[in-house]
């Protein structure tokens, strides 16, 4: 059973090693296997150690804590839900936090000032969907997934009116962030330790969520505790979300593409899913930031417009492919 | 030994009148069948019974512990329900599915072990799914779907069932196989209650008979007892004949 459950992982975090390697070997200046190799051992000159160590690195590791965090999160929502299209975007998350970033650029802000708000906003949007999917008697996840639905439409109503109303010379930058992009990342430290901190505290929960993902009444009837289990999992899902919204930008599809393709490669046991969610989750980011710092180089391109042309495709293959 | 008694207890079924308070105890080694029209309250019976669902009063006991004083996993190491339906939105296999009967009895951090593994081969050759271990749920025929969430009961191995028509979708010989089981589970000392719409069923394999009107009047007792035509006509609304076969009465609804 164990080692059933280590190949898959084991395979996956060579492909996110070597999804790293080839981020700090790729660049407006290339540098060989051999350079990197030898910054890494703490050798190399001046150049090549400035590029890896103070520019590519920490951004290939945003990248990939923000990747694990989002697929994570969408697969948490997904259980909770019991749809495979929850998402936590679907849910109105990252329209709270675009408004909360928004608002700090128009008030021109930046820095952790704007993380922060990014971060209320999307705590909030959770806080405003689940206490309006309770209601009166307790919430169902098709009235959970309909008021995410609703509101995150109605917060994007509010960010066009936002956009409208701009001037200019915010546009770019606004529009770069509701796309998602990792040049906002400062330190990778916090989304990354989140994101360690997430797999190994999710290792215990994972039956329970295979128990959950039969329906409540048939956890319950197998002893899960679901209610507090079901809030549990909304509140953290919320949080990686946030996080990962707050370090790079709304970022779409890594939480709905990257949990569905390795339900249909690995099939559904949460144990595996989970911690290979926020391998491939990673990995995928930093192949789609890789690509989006250097198609157009020096310009950039929004990192989410990279992950929805390499994901819709893949996706759409995978779903063809299946039973 | 874990016996199910309840005291007083009345049911939640929304917009009726109390009805008649509910007192009985399944014993170790009793199986009985719930009759009742569409409705009458049998699936919220046993969901009140397994502690899914609060009563409107009343109490239940689980081995003379108070059942709300429980915890769930207290309650689903001695408590195995089969449920009328199930979701498989995220489908497993057969035998991940029969496995997870054995969640109450691992900690957090255990996977399944081997034993947990042959236990659930065992109870899916029982039922006769055993060929099908690898396939997903979701491709599985609704009879089969069926005897595989009855093999997760088995891999649970509860002292008390409470089975919701736990012949639903089955085909002739396979429903006679799985009433043949819960009288095995009875013969052995589990206490067995199910709901079930085949009166000639509960006729042929209970020992104790629950009738549930669909005004919340009740009255159980023992087969012999219960299972009057006069009875069951009022019971359904329809006129039966009854007729014995290998000793057994066998009920047939007739025209008009």
């Amino acid at each position: 059973m164990f080692r059933q459950l280590s190949l898959p992982l084991v395979l996956l975090a060579l492909l996110a090693l070597a999804a790293v390697c080839m981020a700090m070997m790729v660049g407006s200046a290339s540098l060989s296997v051999g350079d990197v190799w030898a910054v890494v051992r703490g050798e190399g000159e001046g150049l090549a150690r400035t590029m890896v160590l103070d520019l590519r690195l920490p951004r290939a590791l945003s990248a990939f804590a923000v990747g694990g965090l989002l697929a994570v999160a969408g697969a948490l929502m997904q259980v909770l839900l019991r749809n495979p299209l929850a998402d936590p975007y679907v849910l109105g998350l990252s329209g709270g936090a675009s408004i909360g970033a928004l608002g700090a650029m128009l008030a021109g802000v930046g820095g952790v000032l704007m993380s922060g708000s990014a971060f209320a906003g999307a705590l909030f949007s959770t806080f405003l969907v689940f206490g309006l999917a309770h209601g009166r008697g307790g919430w169902t996840p098709s009235r959970l997934l309909l008021t995410g639905v609703v509101i995150a439409a109605g917060w994007g109503a509010v960010i066009t009116l936002m956009l409208a109303l701009s001037p200019a010379e915010r546009l770019p930058g606004m529009l770069y962030w509701l796309m998602g992009d990792l040049s906002y990342a400062r330190t990778p430290w916090p989304p990354l330790l989140l994101l360690v901190a997430i797999c190994l505290a999710l290792v215990p929960l994972g039956r329970n969520l295979n128990v959950l993902a039969r329906g409540p009444q048939q956890a319950a009837a197998l002893g899960v505790d679901v209610r507090p289990l079901e809030w549990g999992i909304y509140v953290l899902a919320s949080v990686l979300t946030a996080a990962a919204v707050t370090t790079a930008g709304s970022i779409g599809f890594v939480g709905l593409v990257i949990p569905h393709m390795l339900r249909l490669l690995l099939g559904n046991d949460q144990r595996l899913i989970l911690p290979a969610c926020a391998l491939a989750g990673g990995t995928l980011l930093v192949l789609a930031d890789t690509l989006a710092r250097t198609i157009i180089a020096p310009e950039q391109l929004p990192v989410g417009v990279i992950t929805a042309l390499l994901g819709v495709p893949t996706f759409l293959l995978l779903l063809y492919r299946s039973r | 030994m874990s016996r199910l008694a309840t005291q007083d207890l009345i049911i939640d079924v929304p917009g009726r009148e109390g009805g008649t308070p509910l007192n009985f105890t399944v014993e170790p080694g009793q199986s009985w069948g719930v009759l009742g029209p569409n409705g009458a309250g049998k699936t919220t019976l046993l969901h009140t019974l397994a502690g899914l669902k609060p009563p409107r009063s009343g109490l239940i006991a689980l081995a003379d512990n108070p059942l709300a004083s429980l915890r769930r996993r207290h309650i689903a190491q001695a408590l195995g329900v089969v449920f009328q339906d199930r979701q498989d939105g995220f489908p497993a296999t057969v035998l991940e599915t029969a496995l997870i009967g054995r969640h109450p009895y691992l900690s957090p951090w255990q996977m399944e072990g081997a034993d947990d593994v042959a236990r659930a081969e065992r109870a899916l050759e029982r039922l006769d799914v055993a060929h099908l271990r690898d396939r997903l749920v979701n491709t599985l025929s609704g009879g089969e779907r069926q005897r595989v969430a009855i093999a997760t009961v088995v891999t649970q191995g509860p002292a008390i069932w409470l089975a919701d028509e736990p012949t639903n979708h089955l085909d002739l010989h396979h429903q006679s196989a799985v009433m043949a089981l819960m009288a095995e589970q009875a013969r052995e000392g589990q206490a067995v209650m199910m709901c079930l719409h085949d009166l000639n069923l509960a006729a042929r394999w209970c020992d104790h008979i629950l009738l549930l009107y669909p005004n919340g009047d009740a009255c159980w007792g023992p087969r012999e007892n219960m299972l009057v035509p006069s009875a069951l006509e009022s019971l359904y609304q329809q006129r039966l004949a009854v007729v014995d076969v290998e000793g057994a009465p066998v009920f047939v609804p007739v025209k008009g």
